[in-house]
């Protein structure tokens, strides 16, 4: 500081200046916050003002169908609602448990300051890739790589539903490992905010009481992070609802839904990219029914995990 | 825990390190599960970069970033539109997305506790980050390309700030959180406003975290290529000023190029995904290094 | 943290590179000058420089990428914007005046064409053909009968050594392999042709699937890739796939093509010379919306297409319509000599011609 304030004026009353700018900032800070729920208003208004007459037509029929014939007029999104499900699954499942390593990787002390710092961009690097390359990278090297291990799989195990049926190119399996490397970098980048976050003293104190790192790690510090943590899983998975360009490469765009890891499948925002440039209108209200359901599944499920949260970690309140 | 300590002969629990304690030899095996599972992950990152290399890695050269997208069939040409274009949509974006979500990361975290309104607004913005990025194009394509009756940088840069404002809001809402109360209870004990503590105390500490959230969003925007597809179309020529007009970009360069029947372009498209990841990989060190991050206490 | 000094350098590091990047982009400009709206001329004291915006179909993308750029370097007064978003995107962006022109391979319906006022000349600009890519290794120049391929398509083929396929070809040694069907996921122009001949062609697909950008696709075994590229790579990765793309995706990855059986019964290489063939037979109607759905002649090739842009009737916009005419008249002229390097037809002068007079009643 360049100028030291005599003791009277640092305890004051506030000046009039600080009251008007702390009420204006309080404000404008509501505003702004308000402006990103009007934000998703207006998306979901343009969508409503598309979807309604879709809607009205095809009610809830739209979610058991399974052909989409924009020749006939023919929209069902049952095998895409259920493939953005499963491949999001699949992808949250992996991409959370790598991810939640790679975050404890790059906290606890295995590395160096530098070695941390290092690591930390080169997870970062992962989201600096394109979607379509992902989707390429998927086609020339992906599903080569996974055919003899789908085949082998399919031989031997046939029977089991995960692998009834032959990988032919792309698929669920493509989709969700595609899926969870995009995710990867999310769940990474937040979780490790949210261990950082975790003062240090507690785990301090823990090795002080004669625990190993993965006590420490396991018993502390997870717990601690939890909510981050969760919510670095709730960002993750909505990214993975949402991937576009990758997954219409990747997921195959058959309109079945099968249990099966190697079978090619669909999921709504694939359905969205592939369809959406050459729709005519009555296409293009269908597209936009099942972009509102992706909202709605979005909102259910992130309404579902705060419920979890809350119970989760009602032990955890006044650490601080 | 008697039965989980090894003794030394004297009955006193023995302290020298050893794989004889079963506790021990759990703690080292995962360390070594998890730096494997952490290289299998990387995996991937460093098979897609092998590929972009062998693939276009020889583009790679001064020219590419200061000629112009050849026509098909033609020899030589670069992406110094698409990169610059890039780089100015991010720059309208970033004007729109980084106050919207910085500031809604605080009132979320400062000023919304446990209110009705904040709960919305943090569900407003969980539900918009799982919205397709296509959808993200198309509202900006009814909002602004037909109002305006032209594609346009803005509209892409509006586009892409969409995409980044969850991303951005919800991290650095975890960022501020994350600010222990006791700086801002010592703030607000020196006679500090609200909005003093905020903005000099608790937002310069969070800052670090919340670059994170905007590296993350911007690494993501930057790659997307369906919300410029229907916005910021694409242009031959470099960018001429007006941002009312169509602009070149990366990623929709690498969505034209990448499928292309003709070799050199789908090289040239390679050497774009390189470029992108590059430019974030500095944009990223950069952030970091004019941002160092206090020390704990 | 950061301290006053930091924060002080921060801004100026930033108010420099945000100075530096509009001075480079302004620079770059070719005219640089500050930035009116969305119009298309801007004046300085020396010329007027028009830009003329497009978008539309991705078949004739790379053509008419060559071609403005050629365009551009002949006439620097002139910057045409071409961008590849979907013949659907495209109709929909020219009917809204978001672009100057348009591109579609499958023309304009009379819906369409009424949803644009009727302000709207269709002008045939290139043309190519679909070919049938397929992935056996030891079989060169398949040759598919009519029966063969639309009941692979149909999903009622299901082996490669169905004695439907092995009649048209004695002595060739066909493997038991299953037999994938590639189809576009994405809906396009190229469905479009393809589905359209197949209706042609048969019955059951018109009673079926019938025609569209995108259909739905019968065959259990069907998998979809994303544009010409996404099924061309699919069909090269999967043992025992056939799929539709477009020639030029065939010509430049040395895929391995089928034979197929046109109108006459005869059996005819998909190569340029049986697509030009089957153009030739065509008789172009007054708005020059010409389907080639069946061609006759013997060597004609079954599946080949023109590809149109859309142009308004009146433009409003004298320097702009001048300018689109020269740009148009140049492409199909000169601008042809260059379709046979890039793998599309050259047209025949009896089209070009009547196309010229068609761009000449543009205002």
């Amino acid at each position: 500081m360049s100028k030291e304030k005599p003791h009277t004026q640092i305890a004051q009353v506030p000046t009039g200046w600080q009251t008007r700018s702390d009420v204006a900032f309080r404000i404008v800070v509501h505003v702004f916050g308000a402006a990103v729920v009007v934000l998703l208003g207006a998306i979901v208004f343009e969508v409503m003002r598309h979807a309604g007459g879709s809607m009205l037509k095809y009610r809830l029929g739209f979610f058991s169908g399974s052909v989409w014939d924009a020749n006939r007029d023919q929209f069902g999104i049952f095998p895409e609602v259920a493939g953005t499900l499963y491949t999001s699954f699949w992808a949250l499942l992996l991409g959370g448990f790598l991810g939640v390593t790679l975050a404890l990787i790059l906290s606890q002390g295995f590395l160096s300051r530098r070695g941390e710092l290092v690591m930390k961009n080169v997870v970062e690097l992962l989201a600096a890739i394109p979607s379509v390359v992902y989707g390429l990278w998927g086609i020339f090297v992906l599903v080569p790589l996974l055919r003899p291990i789908a085949g082998w799989l399919n031989d031997h195990w046939g029977a089991f539903p995960l692998f009834s049926t032959r990988l032919s190119g792309p698929g669920v399996l493509p989709a969700s490992l595609v899926l969870t490397i995009m995710i990867l970098p999310t769940i990474t980048a937040v979780s490790r905010e949210a261990l950082a976050a975790v003062p240090p003293r507690l785990a301090a104190a823990a090795y002080g009481l004669g625990a190993t790192r993965w006590e420490v790690i396991f018993r502390v510090m997870l717990p601690t992070a939890s909510a981050g943590i969760f919510g670095a899983l709730v960002l993750g998975l909505g990214r993975a609802f949402g991937e576009t360009m990758a997954l219409a490469m990747l997921a195959g765009n058959a309109q079945t839904f099968s249990w099966s890891l190697f079978s090619p499948g669909n999921t709504l925002a694939a359905l969205l990219a592939n369809h959406f440039p050459e729709a005519g209108e009555y296409e293009v209200n269908a597209l936009m029914y099942a972009a509102g359901v992706l909202l709605v599944i979005t909102l259910t499920v992130n309404i579902l995990g705060s419920l979890i949260m809350m119970r989760a970690t009602a032990g955890l309140r006044g650490l601080r | 825990m008697a039965d989980a300590t090894t003794e030394s002969p004297d009955g006193s629990p023995e302290l020298r390190f050893s794989f004889a304690n079963r506790r021990t030899l759990v703690d080292r095996s995962l360390t070594v599960l998890a730096i494997g599972l952490a290289a299998f992950a990387l995996f991937p990152l460093f098979s897609v970069l092998y590929m972009l290399i062998v693939r276009g890695g020889h583009l790679l050269s001064p020219s590419l970033l200061t000629e112009l997208t050849p026509g098909a069939g033609m020899e030589g040409g670069g992406i110094g539109n698409a990169a610059l274009g890039t780089l100015i949509v991010v720059v309208v974006a970033s004007l729109f997305s980084l106050p919207l979500g910085i500031l809604a990361a605080i009132y979320l975290a400062e000023y919304a506790g446990e209110s009705q309104l904040g709960t919305i607004v943090r569900f407003a913005g969980k539900v918009l980050t799982g919205m397709p990025s296509i959808l993200a194009g198309v509202f900006a394509y009814a909002a602004i390309v037909v109002t305006t009756k032209s594609f346009s940088a803005f509209a892409g840069g509006v586009a892409m700030a969409i995409l980044m404002v969850p991303t951005i809001m919800l991290t650095g809402e975890q960022a501020l959180r994350a600010v222990p109360e006791k700086m801002r209870l010592a703030a607000l004990g020196m006679g500090a406003s609200r909005m003093e503590t905020t903005l000099r105390v608790v937002l310069p500490t969070a800052l670090p975290g919340i670059l994170t959230g905007v590296m993350l969003a911007l690494a993501r925007a930057m790659g997307e290529t369906a919300p410029l597809l229907f916005t910021a179309l694409f242009s031959d020529y470099w960018f001429d000023g007006k941002l009312g007009a169509p602009i070149a970009s990366l990623s929709v360069l690498i969505y034209n190029f990448s499928g292309s029947p003709f070799a050199h372009l789908s090289e040239l498209a390679w050497a774009a995904s390189l470029v992108l990841v590059a430019l974030v990989l500095v944009l990223n060190v950069a952030a970091q290094v004019i941002i160092r991050r206090p020390k704990e206490f | 943290m950061m301290d006053r000094s930091d924060r002080y350098l921060l801004r100026i590091l930033f108010a420099t590179l945000g100075t530096a990047l509009l001075l480079l982009g302004c620079n770059k400009g070719s005219s640089g000058q500050a930035a009116p709206a969305a119009s298309s001329a801007a004046k300085t004291e020396t010329e007027t420089v028009i830009t003329l915006q497009g978008s539309g179909a991705s078949f004739p993308a790379p053509l008419y990428s060559r071609w403005f750029r050629e365009y551009g370097t002949k006439n620097p007064n002139v910057r045409v914007n071409y961008q590849a978003t979907g013949s659907g995107a495209g109709i929909k962006a020219f009917t809204a005046g978001q672009t100057d022109f348009g591109a579609s391979d499958a023309a304009m319906s009379d819906d369409e064409i009424k949803a644009a006022q009727g302000n709207v000349v269709l002008l045939p600009m290139t043309a190519g053909h679909i070919v049938l890519a397929y992935n056996l290794p030891d079989v060169k120049d398949l040759k598919l009968s009519r029966e063969a391929y639309t009941g692979i398509f149909l999903g009622e083929i299901t082996k490669w050594n169905d004695a439907k396929i092995a009649k048209a070809n004695p002595g060739m040694k066909l493997p038991a392999t299953d037999i994938t069907p590639i189809n576009r996921s994405d809906g396009s122009g190229t469905t479009f042709v393809f589905t359209q001949h197949l209706t042609a062609v048969s019955e059951k697909w018109k009673a079926g699937p019938g025609t569209g950008k995108s259909v739905s696709w019968p065959a259990k075994a069907a998998v979809g890739g994303a544009k010409n590229d996404g099924v061309a790579a699919l069909i090269q990765r999967t043992p025992g796939a056939i799929g539709y793309i477009e020639f030029v995706y065939a010509a430049t990855s040395n895929a391995t093509t089928a034979w197929l059986e046109n109108k006459a019964g005869k059996f005819v290489a998909p190569t340029p010379e049986g697509a030009a063939a089957a153009l030739a037979h065509v008789e172009l109607p007054e708005d020059l919306r010409a389907w080639v759905t069946d061609p006759a002649g013997d060597d004609a090739y079954p599946i080949a297409t023109y590809t149109w842009v859309l142009a308004k009737k009146k433009y409003g916009d004298k320097a702009k319509s001048d300018a689109l005419k020269a740009l148009l008249k140049w492409c199909l002229t000169d601008g042809q000599k260059l379709s046979k390097d890039l793998h599309f037809l050259a047209l025949p002068d009896s089209v070009t011609s009547r196309v010229i007079k068609a761009v000449d009643g543009i205002e």
